[in-house]
This record gives C-alpha cells, sequence and structure tokens, in this order.
C-alpha cells in the first residue's frame, strides 16, 4: 500500500484541481499530500487507516495457519514440546521480550511526537525502536547459531548433539529434584547453551574434571546421563514449528526495520507536521502487530510445562 | 443494435482522428501510458487482456486433454504428460483466470465508476496487484519450463513433497497470486467504505458492488491462509520441516485442511462476482426494479460468510470423524439457501418483465439454468453417503465446471458483452454475437453433461484411460469441448471485431440506471467532471429510448418513489 497517499485528518473542503498526466498524487497544488482521487484530506485519512487495519488482518490471519499447526501437534503429540522446549533458552527469550516491549513503547512515543510536531523527538524515539530491532535480531541470531551447532534441525534433519542431549539431560534432572538446593546451586548455568557445553558444565567441573571423557567427549557419568534422556519419536517437529513461527517472526521484524527506516528517513527531511503523520502511525501500528505476535510466541514456544 | 449509424456527436471523431471528447483510452499516449498507468480503467482493461489470455493457455490445455480421451487406450499423451497437462489446467485457470477474471479486470473497471468516483482508494497498489499477477505467470510459466507439475491444482501432500517436478516454483507463483488478488480485495472494501459519495447509502449500491465487496471480504481472509500454506510447502520440500509428512510425525490431511480453508471459500470468489454481474444483467433485461434488493444483498455477505465454513466437505473419504463429517455436510447444505435466493429473486425479476434477448441476457438465462445444475449436484455431493460413492468421480469434475464455468465463464462473458461498448465506445454485432452466445451454451451442456453420466458410473477423474464402456461419453464430451472452443473464439472474435468495424456506443445502450452508464463510452479519465447524482440503481424507469441518440436518456417525467 502506498502510505505516502495517506495524510492525517484536516476538515479542508474538497477541491477540484485540473491534474496533469497519469499524476495521482501531487496533483494538488497547494494541497501537496492529497491524491487527486480524494476528495478531502479526511477521505484520504479515513481510506489508509482502514487500508492499514485490513492488511494486519490479513497477517494475522497468515499466522494463524502456523498457530493453528502448533495448536493441531501440541494435542498429538504433547511430549514432543514438553522435550522440544528444554533446548530453548529462556532468559534469552525473555530479554527479547522486553526489548520488544520497549520498543513498542518508544514506536507509541514516536507516534506522539509526531502527531506534537516534535521532530527531534520522533527521531531520536524511531532511532531506539530501530536499535532496539536489531538488539532482538541479534539475540535470535545467537539463539539460532546455537541451535544450528547443535543439531538443533527441523524434523528431516533433527540430530541433537551429545552435549544439546546432556544439556536437556541436566534440565530433566533439575525439574526433577526441584528445590533440592545443592542442586540448583551446582547447575546454575544450565541455561548456557553449547558454547559452555561443550567446555563442560561449570557446575560439575569441579567434580569431574579429573575423569576421562569419551569419543563424545563426555566423561562416563555424563554418557550415562545422556543415555538416560529418551529422545521422543519425531522430536524435530517440534523445532520445524519453532523455526516456521520464529523464521516468519523475524521477517516480519526485518520488515519492521526497513519500515522505520524510511520513517526515519522522512522525519529527519522534516517531512512531518501535526497536521501530517499518518506514515508513522501507520508503521507503529504494524510494529506493535510484530510485538504482539513475538508477546505469543514467547510463552507458547519457550514456557512449557 | 446492429444498425446503429454513426453519431458523432455523442463520442466525437472518427476512428484515426483526434478525438474530441477526453476519454481514458486516449487520454495520454505510449506503451508507458499504459504500464505506467494508475488509472483503474486502463488497469482492468490490462487485466481483461491477461486473463483472457490465461483463459485462451488455459483452454488449448484442456482441449488436449479431451483430444487424448477421445478413444480409450494411450493417442498421443503418456500418462505423465496427461497429469502434467491436467495439473496445468487447472491451476492456470483458476488462479490466473477465473480467481481475478470479474473482479480484478471487470470489478477494477466498473468499479469504481458505479461509485461515481475517480478512482480506488489505492492506484499504485492496484498496479501493483497486476504487476503481482504477471509475476505470477511469469512463475507458472517457469515451472512448465523446468520440469512441469503433476501434482493437480490441488498440491495434495505426501504426493507433493515427493513428486520431481516443479512444485516450488508454481506455488511460488501461486503465492505470489495470492498477494494480487489480496491487494484487490482490500482496495475494493476501503474503495467501498470510503469512497461513496453522498447519497449513496449501502443500501443504494447496486448489487454488483455488495458482491464484490463480499468477495473482497473472503480474499483478504482467506488467501492469507493459502499463502502460509504453501509456504509451509515450500519449506517441507526445501528443509524438510515434516508437517505435512507423515513418515516424519506430520500429517498429510492437516495439509488437507489449510488448503480447502482457503480453496472453498476461493469457489466463492469465483462465483460471487458472477452473481453480482448477473443481478445488473437480470434487471437491466428485463426493465425492471430489481426484485428483493435486500435479500441479494445480504445472500452475498451470507454466502461469504458460511462458505469458511464448509471446506471438510472436500474430505468427506480422507477419514477426518464421522461428526466433523456431519456438521460440515449440514453446514454445505445451508449455503444453498442464501444461493438458490439469488435465484428466486433473479426469476422473479424477470416475470412480467419486458425481456429483450440481447448477448447479455442471454448469457444471464444460460447462467442461471447452468449454475442451478451446478448447485443442486453440489448438494448431491455434500450429502455423505452420496458422496462417498461419487468422490473424485467425473460427476465432482462435471459439477464444479458448472459452477465454473457454466457459472463463473458465463457470467464473465455476460458482464464483458454488457460492459463492451463502455469500455470500447464501441458497439458489436448483437445477432451473431447472441449466435455465439448459444453455441457456447450447447458446447457446454454438450462437454459436461455427460460427464454427470459416466461419473455416476464410475468414471474416476484424472486417469489418462479408461474403460470402454466410457468411450460413448467421452467422446461426446471431447465434441462438446471443440463446439465449445469455437463458440468461446468466435464470441472474443465478434467483440475485437467491433472495434473496427462497431457503430459508437452511446452512454447508456441497454436502459440500466447505475452511474456507470452515466459518463460517455468511454469514459473520461476521470469518470466524471462532477460527482454524479445519485438514485435507485434499479429505477430503470428513470431512462427512456431515445431514437436520436440510439440510447437511453434521461426520463424527464419520472418521479423517484419513496419505496425504494
Ligand atoms: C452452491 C452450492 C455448492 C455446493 C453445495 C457444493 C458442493 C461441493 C462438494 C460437496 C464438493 C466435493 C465433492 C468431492 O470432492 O467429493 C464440491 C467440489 C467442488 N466444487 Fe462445489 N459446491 C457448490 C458450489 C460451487 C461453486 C459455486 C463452485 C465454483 C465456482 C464450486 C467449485 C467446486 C470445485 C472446484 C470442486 C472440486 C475441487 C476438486 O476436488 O478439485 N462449487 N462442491
Ligand atoms: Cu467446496
Amino acid at each position: 500500500m502506498s502510505t505516502a497517499d495517506v495524510v492525517s485528518p484536516v476538515t479542508t473542503p474538497g477541491e477540484h484541481h485540473a491534474h496533469s498526466g497519469e499524476g495521482h498524487d501531487h496533483g494538488h497544488g497547494h494541497q501537496p499530500h492529497l491524491a487527486h482521487h480524494f476528495e478531502s484530506y479526511e477521505q484520504q485519512f479515513d481510506a489508509g487507516k482502514l487500508g492499514i487495519w485490513l492488511f494486519l488482518v490479513t497477517e494475522v490471519l497468515f499466522f494463524s495457519g502456523l498457530f493453528c499447526a502448533y495448536v493441531v501437534f501440541r494435542v498429538l503429540y504433547p511430549e514432543l514440546f514438553a522435550f522440544g522446549h528444554l533446548f530453548l533458552n529462556k532468559e534469552l527469550g525473555a530479554i527479547n521480550t522486553v526489548v520488544l516491549l520497549v520498543s513498542s513503547l518508544t514506536m507509541a512515543l514516536a507516534v506522539r511526537a509526531a502527531q506534537l510536531g516534535q521532530r527531534q523527538v520522533l527521531i531520536s524515539m524511531l532511532v531506539v525502536t530501530i536499535a532496539c530491532a536489531f538488539v532482538f535480531m541479534g539475540i535470535k541470531y545467537v539463539e539460532y547459531t546455537t541451535k544450528f551447532r547443535e543439531g538443533l534441525f527441523p524434523a528431516r534433519y533433527f540430530a541433537p548433539t551429545p552435549e544439546a542431549l546432556l544439556h536437556a539431560a541436566h534440565m530433566i534432572h533439575d525439574a526433577q529434584s526441584h528445590g533440592a538446593a545443592g542442586h540448583a546451586a551446582g547447575h546454575g548455568a544450565h541455561d548456557e547453551h553449547a558454547a559452555d557445553a561443550s567446555h563442560g558444565h561449570e557446575g560439575k567441573a569441579g567434580d569431574h574434571s579429573h575423569e576421562e571423557v569419551n569419543k563424545n567427549g563426555l566423561t562416563a557419568a555424563e554418557q550415562a546421563m545422556v543415555d538416560s534422556v529418551k529422545v521422543p519419536a519425531n522430536a524435530g517437529l517440534f523445532f520445524s514449528i519453532y523455526y516456521c513461527l520464529t523464521g516468519l517472526h523475524g521477517i516480519h521484524i526485518i520488515a519492521g526495520i526497513a519500515a522505520i527506516s524510511w520513517i526515519l528517513v522522512r522525519s529527519i527531511k522534516g517531512h512531518f507536521t501535526p497536521l501530517y503523520f499518518g506514515p508513522v502511525e501507520y508503521v507503529g501500528l504494524y510494529w506493535h502487530l510484530v510485538d504482539l505476535i513475538w508477546i505469543y510466541l514467547f510463552p507458547l514456544l519457550y514456557l512449557i510445562h | 443494435m446492429a444498425t446503429i449509424v454513426e453519431n458523432p456527436s455523442l463520442t466525437g471523431g472518427s476512428p484515426g482522428a483526434e478525438p474530441v471528447v477526453d476519454n481514458y483510452l486516449t487520454f495520454t499516449r505510449g506503451w508507458k501510458s499504459w504500464a505506467f498507468t494508475l488509472d483503474h480503467k486502463r488497469i482492468g482493461v490490462m487485466y481483461l487482456c491477461a486473463t483472457l489470455g490465461a483463459f485462451f493457455v488455459g483452454g488449448i490445455m484442456a482441449l488436449i486433454l479431451r483430444s487424448e480421451l477421445f478413444f480409450p487406450g494411450k493417442q498421443f499423451l503418456s500418462p505423465d504428460m496427461y497429469n502434467h497437462m491436467f495439473t496445468l489446467h487447472g491451476a492456470v485457470m483458476t488462479f490466473l483466470f477465473i480467481i481475478p477474471g470479474i473482479p480484478a479486470a471487470q470489478g477494477n473497471f466498473v468499479l469504481p465508476i458505479m461509485l461515481g468516483a475517480k478512482d480506488v482508494a489505492f492506484p499504485r497498489m492496484n498496479l501493483g496487484s497486476f504487476y503481482l499477477w504477471v509475476f505470477g505467470a511469469i512463475y507458472l510459466v517457469a515451472a512448465i519450463i523446468f520440469g512441469g507439475l503433476d501434482t493437480g491444482w490441488t498440491f495434495y501432500t505426501p504426493y507433493s513433497t515427493t513428486t520431481n517436478t516443479s512444485v516450488i516454483l508454481a506455488t511460488t507463483g501461486v503465492f505470489i497470486l495470492g498477494f494480487s488478488s489480496i491487494f484487490t480485495g482490500l482496495n475494493f472494501i476501503v474503495t467501498i467504505h470510503t469512497m461513496r459519495p453522498p447519497g449513496m447509502t449501502w443500501f443504494r449500491m447496486p448489487l454488483f458492488l455488495w458482491a464484490t465487496y463480499a468477495t473482497a471480504i473472503i480474499q483478504v481472509l482467506a488467501t492469507p491462509v493459502l499463502g502460509i500454506t504453501l509456504l509451509l510447502l515450500i519449506a517441507e520440500r526445501a528443509v524438510g520441516i515434516g508437517i505435512f509428512q507423515p513418515e516424519l510425525g506430520g500429517d498429510p490431511v492437516l495439509f488437507q485442511h489449510f488448503f480447502w480453508f482457503y480453496s472453498h471459500p476461493a469457489v466463492y470468489i469465483m462465483i460471487l462476482p458472477a452473481m453480482g454481474v448477473i443481478s445488473e444483467l437480470i434487471s437491466t433485461f428485463s426493465r425492471k426494479h430489481i426484485f428483493g434488493y435486500r435479500f441479494v444483498a445480504y445472500s452475498s455477505i451470507a454466502i461469504a460468510l458460511l462458505g469458511f465454513l464448509v471446506w471438510g466437505h472436500h474430505m468427506f473419504t480422507s477419514g477426518q470423524s464421522a461428526v466433523s463429517a456431519t456438521m460440515f455436510s449440514f453446514l454445505t447444505f445451508s449455503v444453498s439457501i442464501p444461493s438458490a435466493i439469488k435465484v428466486f429473486n433473479w426469476l422473479a425479476t424477470m416475470y412480467k418483465g419486458s425481456i429483450s434477448f440481447a448477448t447479455p441476457m442471454v448469457y444471464a438465462l444460460s447462467f442461471i439454468f447452468l449454475f442451478s445444475i451446478g448447485g443442486l449436484t453440489g448438494l448431491f455431493l455434500g450429502a455423505l453417503s452420496v458422496d462417498i460413492h461419487l468422490h473424485d468421480t467425473y460427476f465432482v469434475v462435471a459439477h464444479f465446471h458448472y459452477v465454473m464455468m457454466g457459472g463463473t465463464l458465463i457470467a464473465f462473458l455476460g458482464g464483458l458483452t454488457y460492459w463492451w461498448p463502455k469500455m470500447t465506445g464501441r458497439m458489436y454485432d448483437e445477432f451473431s454475437s447472441q449466435m455465439a452466445a448459444i453455441g457456447v451454451f450447447i458446447g457446454f451442456n454438450l462437454t459436461f453433461f455427460p460427464q454427470f453420466v459416466m461419473g455416476a458410473r464410475g468414471m474416476p477423474r484424472r486417469y489418462a484411460d479408461y474403460l470402454p464402456e466410457y468411450e460413448f461419453y467421452h467422446q461426446l464430451s471431447t465434441i462438446g469441448a471443440f463446439v465449445l472452443g469455437v463458440a468461446l473464439v468466435a464470441a472474443v472474435g465478434i467483440l475485437v471485431r467491433s472495434l473496427w468495424t462497431g457503430a459508437k456506443a452511446p452512454p447508456n445502450p441497454w436502459g440500466s440506471a447505475t452511474l456507470e452508464w452515466q459518463c460517455s463510452s468511454p469514459p473520461p479519465h476521470d469518470n466524471f467532471a462532477t460527482t454524479p447524482e445519485v438514485g435507485d440503481p434499479y429505477a430503470v424507469e428513470s431512462v427512456k429510448w431515445s431514437d436520436s441518440e440510439r440510447g437511453y436518456v434521461k426520463n424527464p417525467s419520472y418521479v423517484p418513489s419513496k419505496d425504494h
């Protein structure tokens, strides 16, 4: 959609102007952002607003197919989800949730600044929003590369490494002996991912450092733990769903970065005024939707019991 | 109408000379003025040419298929080639022709004019939607060139995840076409909501607009689900996500649910605008106010909404639970209520009207007849026990061709002949065009009626070969297909010929009261100099025939009544 056509409501009476050529916009002489087929700014603004809302509806439906797949498989195979989520890093997920919440706030402030004509505030709020988006993507990158290293691929290629399994074993163990103080302290670093796992968990380092390691780089006790992990059949399906949902969401974040950057350039050029701030508002709505989807994704994928 | 003499005072100038009156065709010149146009009328015309081109390609494929089936055994297509051919025929016809046909081609042209507006709400998005169509078409063609496609237009898993044909190219194409369709729908909803002129309340809108509005709702709500389904299928093939693959724990029936969640509503994307066209035609050519306006209007919305709840009727044999099958069957029956409401209202409109059998009306009458057969056989298929027998036979093929071709295509032709004078400023030869329309009707029935019979006798669909007992029906069907092909080429040819030989069209050749007939033919670039006065769109008495204008003009003695 051409958000450039969209202008804030101004109660200017509709006027007919001679237009030149095929140009549909900028044909209004002293009404610079009114496209020639609209009667008034107000009509144009309403059209843009309805358009963006409908677009968001299509986005929701686009994701709904995936959410539907999530529900179907969670009902069919609850054990996959109970198992698969152990490999996700709750801390990083939580940080990302906070990052996006902050970015939603700054986006809202940006819209307000645009409405009030505070150009400096607008620019700085947009910069912060973009920065948050980059932090989000950075963290996502760390999560993805960690998973790739641990062999946690979509179904057909799912092959978790011993380190990944050891990590899962500790998580299961922790969950079972939850509340046993000694353990909790000993395994404080479990949520660190493979990077640490491959160098041996700090928590157990004191006990086992002198033992021999086998071809998997594990001690006998660790190998026993790994062997005790029952990997459910088709465990990779969880990761298929994880990658589809977070991947599609990530693509939307990237699109959001592009859109906000475009708004940023225009605000630096001073395009927006209290009378004309439509594009900021529309990009803002989009951004809130993208954040909202993450608010659902986080508990659905990371916080499973 | 064929005897009309040129009346230069209407549109001015003779062919070739500089036009006296501004019209959208001559407004600017050069290919760029078309390629980058934002004018909804030009975009509509480009869509029209493009979709007709796709229809032609799909039609050739159909004739090849029917020729192969003229005798049992192999004639000239290997079974593999046969699979490719019916798949591409289905995909091209569905995604490139029938879905955009009426809304994007004719709707684009007339919708803003019917509203008395200058354009759709987002002209750039409108042009974008056209180019998305072009890209989608290129991908489909690329799929044909690089390995073909043999999954059927339904892309059912798990076959589509294992075949070595170009599934990814084709589904990418369909994905892109989906966005083209979404953009059209979104544009129409916004246009109808925000750009109606003062005085045009919802219940003063022509029924074609109600129909395109209902269609747009489906386009916006259903198409994204197709999009995500196709993305998942692509991911399935590319990185093995397993969601639809049983050996990885996935569920191929889930694909069917996703696919039909879009594709059943999609059949209403096809038929609703067709019904809208028919409502216009029946009232105009019976010279009577449409009967039960509100019922016809609401039934469009009812069809659009109920259409979302019946997709399971495509899956009665897929192993879905008996409870859901029963629910889906019940809901399927309920959709036929609003469809029947429309048919009864059209018949009531014709009752005691002074009916003219101009070409568009011939198509409209064919529509009522053929759509009724198509819809009623849909009820056979919606009945659980009967469908077990008929599913995946030629009976289904005949059913959906009666609704898609007998319904949508015929209405497309009806609309095309109806708005042709408006689009081009030319009258076509009435008699030959009526004959072509009758030829289409005969050819159509000869092609598809035998398919009901052989389907009921067990002939399965999508087979390259058959037992000798079906030979007679297949031969009838093939002969019919060629009659139909010739008649269609003639129908379009007659229209095209009128561009050179046709008489100048008056602004209102048929006597309709909707706004698009108030501007000149072809319309000026801006459609209307000033926003037109809005009246009852079906007050056909508001215009009367004028010999000197060779068309209908305002009736000075018409007094608007209060009841409409
Ligand atoms: C009016 C009421 C209608 C009813 C009750 C109805 C019912 C059905 C049913 C039950 C089937 C499934 C048959 C089977 O596979 O065993 C079916 C298939 C189909 N119908 Fe309809 N239908 C209706 C209208 C339409 C319309 C208006 C269209 C298109 C314009 C349409 C297009 C199709 C198509 C394309 C298929 C088959 C798809 C495939 O398997 O390839 N139907 N219909
Ligand atoms: Cu259906």
